[in-house]
């Protein structure tokens, strides 16, 4: 009886609210995927968060520095949605650190130049604006609200990234060059963002049913896809795919084979920077364990107005 | 050079520095709500030294805001040393910007009544953030003094080091006196005692000893500063640098 009323509310686009009765894959599929989002803002703050020292001036490092704040609180929300199923940040912070959640192999690439910011903002939040506008129409309320919130800030994210690309390309010939090599490294990662292919997804049955899910991976990708070319044509850049055309009878763009090999790896956990993003998350955590205990047992003692 | 350029860069150099130092804890705080704090505090001095530089750039003339800020050397800084010191831990992060904050609270509310009102205006914005920045760190101090043993001798150790670096903040050399007599400077020197008050008030609540008044560092009025400076402009200023042609 309560599977069929759950069944019958998502088939009637009502929000599933965190009181509501749900079977336990639709929650256990949530904690995954929800965590796993949180945790790619958290651990996305550091191939970002590596070039504010030495962004080029006051105005990138200030566009750059709110942007990498933004996701911080992107994060913090995502972590709270996730907490309406019933688990707590801490225990999702230690299954990241146990390497038991996942979050979005992108961030394992590393980010070699300035123009990077600029690939980053263009491309990894555009392929996330593509995902997560799908995702505000998902059947959970506070993964549904928290995506609504996450987007308006997102689509500022892509554009600051564009800019910079679109600066650059016009600058010298070596930040020319520099965005060129830029797009080369990040678009087949970000395009592999979406993950595998249809065929291959093994968990995409249930979410889409429970219209936790209400896109495709190849959906979204070729969405992506279908967005960006005319980007780089505008700004003068060419996306490294020999494959890339316009397809009329399609009436989407086709594009070349990805190297899953590559996918697969990256995935578990040999990626160029896997090792290091989890380092570094783990060091901040354990260097602020005394400041957290410190402030326990300060509000055990007292209260601060 | 124009006194009242230098003044203004020592007031943008003291954010930008500082600002800087903030932002390198982006990703690294102990909890997610405290790096988004840091990164607030910092984003707050990039703008204040953005709005001064601004400001030193229309009367020099020659150079713009971010020439000031990417293509100035070690010794043509002048932000007090207190703001390039290294963050260490936490709580080293929060002794040096309480002992700052205190003072630039201060120092922004005589500002704001000064007779140039580019200054007076630039001040009573900043000590809208100066105010927030000031109960944050003075909120860490008593929390971090009044926490654990482990986390009160830490701060003691934290503020016992930093203390040699308050000194500089009540110098008047002979730029501050002109600017002073002009109507347009602070008096430096007159922020002791309320600097006092503030510091022992909150010392005493976070159970932490005011450090004795020994060797105090100066010269960063004259552009003489730690090693830790150089570090931090070299990386700060290297794309600007490298690519003296491009615009970004």
């Amino acid at each position: 009886m309560n599977e069929k009323n759950f069944q019958e509310k998502i088939e009637k686009e009502q929000k599933i609210e965190p009181k509501d009765w749900m079977p336990d894959g639709y929650r256990n599929h949530l904690i995954r995927q929800m965590s796993q989002h949180a945790h790619s803002e958290v651990i996305g703050m550091q191939p970002e968060g590596n070039w504010i020292t030495r962004a080029p001036s006051l105005r990138a490092k200030m566009i750059l520095l709110a942007k990498v704040q933004d996701e911080a609180g992107h994060g913090l929300y995502l972590y709270s949605a996730c907490e309406t199923l019933g688990i707590s940040r801490e225990e999702l912070v230690q299954q990241l650190h146990d390497e038991k959640a996942k979050y979005s192999s992108i961030f394992n690439y590393p980010t070699l130049t300035w123009a990077d910011m600029g690939a980053i903002g263009w491309l990894v939040d555009g392929a996330a604006i593509v995902n997560q506008v799908s995702l505000q129409r998902t059947s959970y309320g506070p993964y549904s609200r928290a995506m609504i919130k996450i987007c308006k800030e997102e689509s500022f994210h892509q554009r600051q990234g564009y800019e910079i690309m679109a600066e650059m390309a016009k600058g010298t010939a070596e930040q020319k060059a520099m965005a060129q090599d830029a797009l080369n490294r990040f678009w087949w990662p970000s395009i592999m963002m979406f993950g595998p292919q249809d065929s291959e997804s093994p968990r995409s049955g249930n979410a889409m049913k429970w219209k936790i899910k209400r896109q495709t991976n190849d959906e979204l990708r070729q969405n992506f896809i279908d967005k960006t070319v005319g980007q780089a044509e505008v700004i003068g850049l060419t996306i490294p795919d020999p494959d890339l055309k316009w397809n009329e009878e399609r009436g989407h763009y086709d594009f070349g084979e990805m190297d899953w090999d590559e996918f697969w790896n990256v995935v578990n956990g040999n990626g160029p920077c896997n090792q290091q993003r989890l380092d570094h998350h783990k060091k901040a955590h354990e260097d602020g364990a005394w400041v957290r205990k410190a402030a326990r047992e300060y509000a055990k003692k007292n209260t601060i107005n | 050079m124009d006194n009242l350029f230098i003044y203004i860069l020592r007031i943008a150099d003291c954010s930008l520095i500082l600002g800087q130092r903030m932002s390198e804890w982006c990703s690294k705080g102990p909890t997610l709500e405290e790096d988004i704090a840091l990164s607030n505090i910092g984003l707050d001095l990039f703008g204040q030294a953005n709005g001064f530089y601004e400001y030193a750039s229309k009367i020099d003339g020659n150079k713009s805001a971010d020439e000031l800020a990417f293509k100035r050397n070690e010794r043509e800084f002048f932000n007090y040393q207190i703001s390039e010191q290294k963050n260490g831990h936490f709580g080293t992060t929060m002794v040096r910007n309480f002992l700052r904050d205190a003072f630039k609270y201060l120092f922004y509310n005589e500002l704001s009544k000064s007779k140039d009102e580019t200054l007076a205006a630039l001040a009573s914005k900043s000590i809208k953030e100066v105010k927030y920045h000031l109960r944050h760190s003075s909120n860490w101090i008593i929390r971090l003094g009044d926490g654990t043993n482990e986390s009160n001798e830490k701060v003691q150790k934290s503020l016992d080091f930093l203390w040699q670096f308050t000194g500089e903040f009540f110098e008047m050399d002979e730029i501050d006196n002109k600017m002073l007599q002009e109507g347009i400077g602070v008096d430096n020197k007159k922020l002791k005692n309320e600097w006092n008050k503030i510091i022992i008030d909150t010392l005493n609540k976070g159970k932490l000893n005011k450090p004795e008044d020994g060797y105090m560092a100066s010269g960063s009025k004259k552009g003489i500063h730690t090693e830790h400076l150089g570090f931090l402009l070299a990386e700060m200023q290297y794309l600007p640098r490298a690519y003296p042609d491009a615009k970004w």
